[in-house]
């Protein structure tokens, strides 16, 4: 996967109301991009969940974070309203996985991106990125431990 | 002994919660409300913090868990004049601030140690998310 000191791949892509959301949108923040397999199943529900709960603690810090998967927009809004949560969703649709691939997150076994996390510093730079073990759940704390060891721009 | 994290509007942490109950270990709680998920998660916090100010945690904690079809205020309530409790102090410290924080105390905690799924248990230092399986339950006895 995409290492730190690498320039972060720009992408544009459809979020959950079709709106187009491209990383650029966010030169000058901390961005943490939260690579899920899918919508709807049990673990990711919980992850996003768990990050929705602390979202003051990350804003508070300057991060924002985009969730990104391969499902269509239409399933992430439907996806969002079960959660109840105000992260925005990002279509890795269409041409499918084109993202996840640009960061080495891509599974071709399984045609979803692995489960990971992707933090882009102000300029635009990877600071940080994390491949999470099958089955196992990035807490909120690394991203936590991440965003503290920033060093200042 | 094992350390819960866990939601008590949660359904998966209340089938833990039978799992455990039938077993010879020592169970420390600590609350992981996931409001987003369980809009009533802190709420039901609170009242089994307030009703261990009165010595009943467990009760409140066991009685939340095994029936959570019923959790609005008004069961709350009839629980609380079940199990005997001073209802005004109840309600008082349900909603007190020292309750807030000692709630909030837990959840900060289980971030910390990277819960990330309800439950989540802790033995001997090692993370098992999720509903105790067989080899987890196997540890235990």
């Amino acid at each position: 996967m995409i290492e730190p000191g690498s320039p972060a791949p720009d992408f544009t892509l459809p979020d959950q109301d079709g709106n187009k959301v491209s990383l650029a949108d966010f030169r000058g923040r901390t961005v943490v991009l939260v690579f899920y397999p899918a919508d709807f199943s049990r673990v990711c529900t919980d992850q996003l969940s768990v990050y929705q709960e602390v979202l003051p603690q990350f804003e508070e810090q300057g991060a924002a974070l985009l969730g990104i998967s391969v499902d269509g927009a239409f399933c992430h809004k439907a996806f969002r309203e079960h959660l109840n949560t105000t992260i925005p969703l990002l279509a890795d649709f269409h041409p499918k996985g084109e993202v996840a691939k640009a960061y080495g997150v891509w599974s071709e076994e399984y045609g979803v991106a692995s489960r990971s996390l992707v933090m882009v510093g102000p300029d635009g730079v990877v600071q940080w990125s994390y491949s999470s073990p099958p089955l196992e759940v990035p807490g909120a704390n690394l991203i936590f431990d991440a965003l503290e060891q920033r060093t200042p721009a | 002994m094992v350390i819960e994290y866990a939601d008590l509007e949660c359904p998966y942490c209340a089938k833990a919660h039978l799992i455990l109950k039938e077993l010879p270990v020592t169970r420390v709680f600590r609350h992981f409300p996931v409001v987003s998920k369980h809009p009533r998660a802190r709420v039901l916090a609170a009242a089994a913090e307030a009703a261990g100010l009165q010595g009943r945690f467990w009760e409140m904690h066991d009685s939340l868990l095994e029936d959570q079809g019923h959790l609005d205020d008004p069961h709350l309530w009839e629980r609380a004049v079940r199990m005997g409790l001073d209802i005004d102090q109840f309600e008082a410290d349900r909603r007190s601030a020292a309750v807030a924080e000692r709630v909030e105390r837990d959840f900060h905690s289980g971030i910390r140690a990277g819960v990330a799924t309800t439950p989540t248990q802790f033995l001997s230092g090692k993370a098992h998310p999720g509903v105790p399986d067989a080899s987890f339950i196997e540890a235990l006895r």
